[in-house]
């Protein structure tokens, strides 16, 4: 059995100008000690599909249809109660602005251990040594525990909020642009970090990020999105070197590579999708330059092209439309 | 040579620390926060030169001090080889014009109850540049096309609200360049920005500097935007300069321990598993503390006694490429 399987997730917003469909049918697995990278522009829908993942949007937020099965049990039909009892032990998140999300008024070592006895029938004493071992595993110093979060760089803020987000041993950890704020010596610590930590723990790992460049090294499969939907899921290998969508050709060639020729890239041009407005068709249509007849008339199918790869679109169901 | 637009020489600027009640009464000495540390570069007609750091390095700080933004300590700033002087007032108004600065964020940067054709003619404003109202609006509407935005009177009378980040970007730079200026500051430009319209924004900076020869200072935490765009890189630390050559010479044949120590890990699209990401132990340390000898030299595993001793003087080991290091370019008086 798979850690976790998505079958088919929606997830609409209701605001006043109608449903946002910001989740639009995603389905994906996450195998034990795996790790996913979800890339997409902003308002792709990564985030969205995560705190749904989590049960964590906000109240405009609906999971509309689909499955989320975390071994074999569907978080998508429990109830809040449900959920609250097992929240941060199933799936837990580390959010992008680290700095804002610890109290600066509490000190560092009581923050995590309250996630802790929240969620946990210890004693005080208990978690307190289990503070001081998480802590420890992302390479803080247990003393620093009666630190406040003033006192502590961004970097080891953001540790810290790895160090809250596995406090329950989680079954899944989702990183919401985890190293986004943070410098590149510091991104790379961090990455370096999760990767151990999972792979030690044999924890399931999904990366949400807009930077393409970071997720050859740290994932072993990439999903790309666009308008709420997965254009594009394989390998590392299948998306780097066998890319076949053509918003994922893009989205590649907009990162620089200095072994290749140093011109600028093209970027992509037009507007990304209303996602109010949904066509019929292919969302990508209006901005690919490959586009034929049917693109926009028709929604292309998921097609399996390899052994993990999968792509959506006319091009790869052969001969394109119709079919 | 081409001739200079930017000449600093030996900027150092220093920030003073509040110093607490109980310190002042024992009269301790003043804390200060070296922000830039003596940094000598200059930038040519038409050149980009990228200015790449962590954060903390300094690097937005030397874009300000070269622009007057804030107090220089110590050091001269020259300006199409004129010393700039902040106190002459008929000189600075001129100087602000001809120098610019692009900030990181778009959202921020443009006030949100202005019209972008307010926000866009405010220099000519203040300046008194134009006579009257349709010479304004004409003026803005070509600035709006120049940075891309064509028709430039369909934004004419929007909000920044209305608009898209890549496109606040580019009032921002609308805004910027309506002067004319020889030399822009663009401190971290498109970070903010997603990968896709992020080239949109390079290619226009890269397209004003063909046309109009303009000056950029580029500063970023990106080395591989920094090589993209630039000529020439100077790597920061700590308020110094570590490195300094030409893009490709920086990237693929950088020789400061701390310049390899960031092309290493420097993340590239593509699948580099067989690579090992080798990270520098610790952070950047606080600018506040002395440091004696090499500023890199507590995270440097190649660091050697004399470089607690001796801070290391640029020393240019190729044609345009300086490097300040015992290592690899050792003074005269380690050889001996």
């Amino acid at each position: 059995m798979k850690l976790l399987e998505v079958e088919n997730l929606s997830t609409w917003f209701h605001t006043s100008k109608g449903d946002l469909k910001a989740v639009n049918g995603v389905s994906f697995d996450l195998d034990y000690g795996e790790a996913l990278g979800m890339v997409g522009e902003s308002g792709s829908g990564k985030t969205t599909c995560a705190l749904s993942i989590a049960r964590l949007l906000p109240k405009e937020g609906e999971v509309t249809g689909g499955r989320i099965l975390l071994e074999g049990v569907d978080l998508a039909s429990m109830t809040e109660e449900e959920i609250r009892k097992r929240r941060w032990k199933d799936v837990s998140i580390i959010f992008q602005g680290a700095m804002n999300a610890l109290n600066p008024v509490m000190k560092v070592g009581d923050q995590i251990a309250e996630a802790i006895l929240l969620h946990d029938k210890t004693s005080r004493e208990e978690a307190r040594r289990r503070t001081a071992e998480i802590l420890e595993m992302v390479e803080i110093p247990a003393v620093r525990a009666g630190n406040y979060p003033h006192e502590f760089s961004g970097g080891m803020k953001q540790r810290t909020m790895i160090a809250m987000a596995l406090a329950c041993n989680p079954k899944i950890v989702i990183g919401d642009e985890p190293t986004t704020a943070l410098d590149v010596m510091v991104q790379a610590q961090i990455l370096n970090l999760l990767e151990k930590i999972r792979r030690e723990y044999r924890m399931g790992f999904i990366l949400i990020t807009h930077d393409l460049s970071i997720l050859g090294e740290t994932c072993d499969r990439i999903a790309v999105m666009y308008a709420g939907k997965i254009v594009e899921m394989g390998t590392v290998k299948d998306i780097f070197e066998k890319t076949a969508h053509p918003y994922t050709q893009k989205l590649i060639s907009c990162f620089p590579n200095i072994w290749g020729g140093k011109t600028i890239p093209e970027g992509i041009s037009g507007a990304p999708t209303n996602m109010l407005a949904l066509s019929p068709g292919c969302s990508f249509a209006p901005r690919c330059d490959r586009r034929r007849g049917c693109c926009e008339a028709e929604e292309p199918r998921v097609v399996q092209i390899g052994e993990k790869h999968f792509v959506t679109c006319h091009e790869a169901s052969g001969g394109g439309c119709g079919v | 040579m081409c001739e200079d637009i930017v000449k600093v020489n030996r900027l150092k600027v220093y920030y003073d620390l509040k110093n607490t009640f109980t310190s002042n009464l024992l009269s301790k000495k003043k804390k200060q926060i070296r922000a830039v540390d003596d940094v000598c570069l200059t930038i040519g007609k038409g050149e980009i030169l990228s200015l790449v750091g962590e954060s903390g390095s300094g690097k937005t700080t030397t874009g300000k001090a070269i622009l007057q933004l804030t107090k220089i300590t110590e050091g001269e700033i020259f300006f199409k080889g004129e010393p700039v002087n902040p106190r002459e007032k008929a000189y600075m108004k001129d100087f602000r014009q001809k120098a610019q600065m692009i900030f990181q964020d778009p959202y921020q940067a443009l006030n949100p109850r202005n019209l972008v054709l307010d926000i866009i003619a405010e220099p000519l404003d203040v300046n008194r540049l134009v006579s009257s109202a349709k010479e304004r609006e004409e003026r803005v509407i070509l600035a709006l096309e120049q940075a891309g935005m064509s028709p430039g009177r369909d934004y004419l009378y929007r909000y920044p609200h209305e608009l898209s980040g890549g496109q606040r970007q580019r009032v921002v730079i609308a805004g910027a360049v309506i002067m004319n200026p020889d030399f822009i500051v663009a401190d971290e430009p498109v970070s903010m920005l997603d990968a896709s319209v992020r080239t949109g924004i390079l290619k226009l900076m890269v397209k004003f500097r063909e046309e109009r020869e303009l000056a950029y200072l580029f500063i970023t935490h990106d080395l591989s935007l920094a090589w993209l765009i630039s000529d020439r890189i100077a790597i920061m630390y700590l308020g110094t300069i570590l490195e300094l050559g030409k893009a490709d010479e920086i990237i693929k044949r950088g020789l400061h321990p701390y310049t390899q120590a960031l092309t290493r890990i420097m993340p590239m699209p593509g699948v580099n598993l067989e690579r090992e990401r080798v990270t520098l132990p610790g952070e950047i340390p606080s600018a506040a503390e002395e440091i004696t000898g090499c500023r890199f030299r507590a995270r440097c595993d190649k660091a050697m006694p004399l470089c607690g001793e001796l801070r290391p003087a640029m020393r240019e080991v190729g044609p345009g490429h300086f490097v300040a290091c015992h290592l690899c370019a050792p003074t005269l008086t380690a050889l001996e």
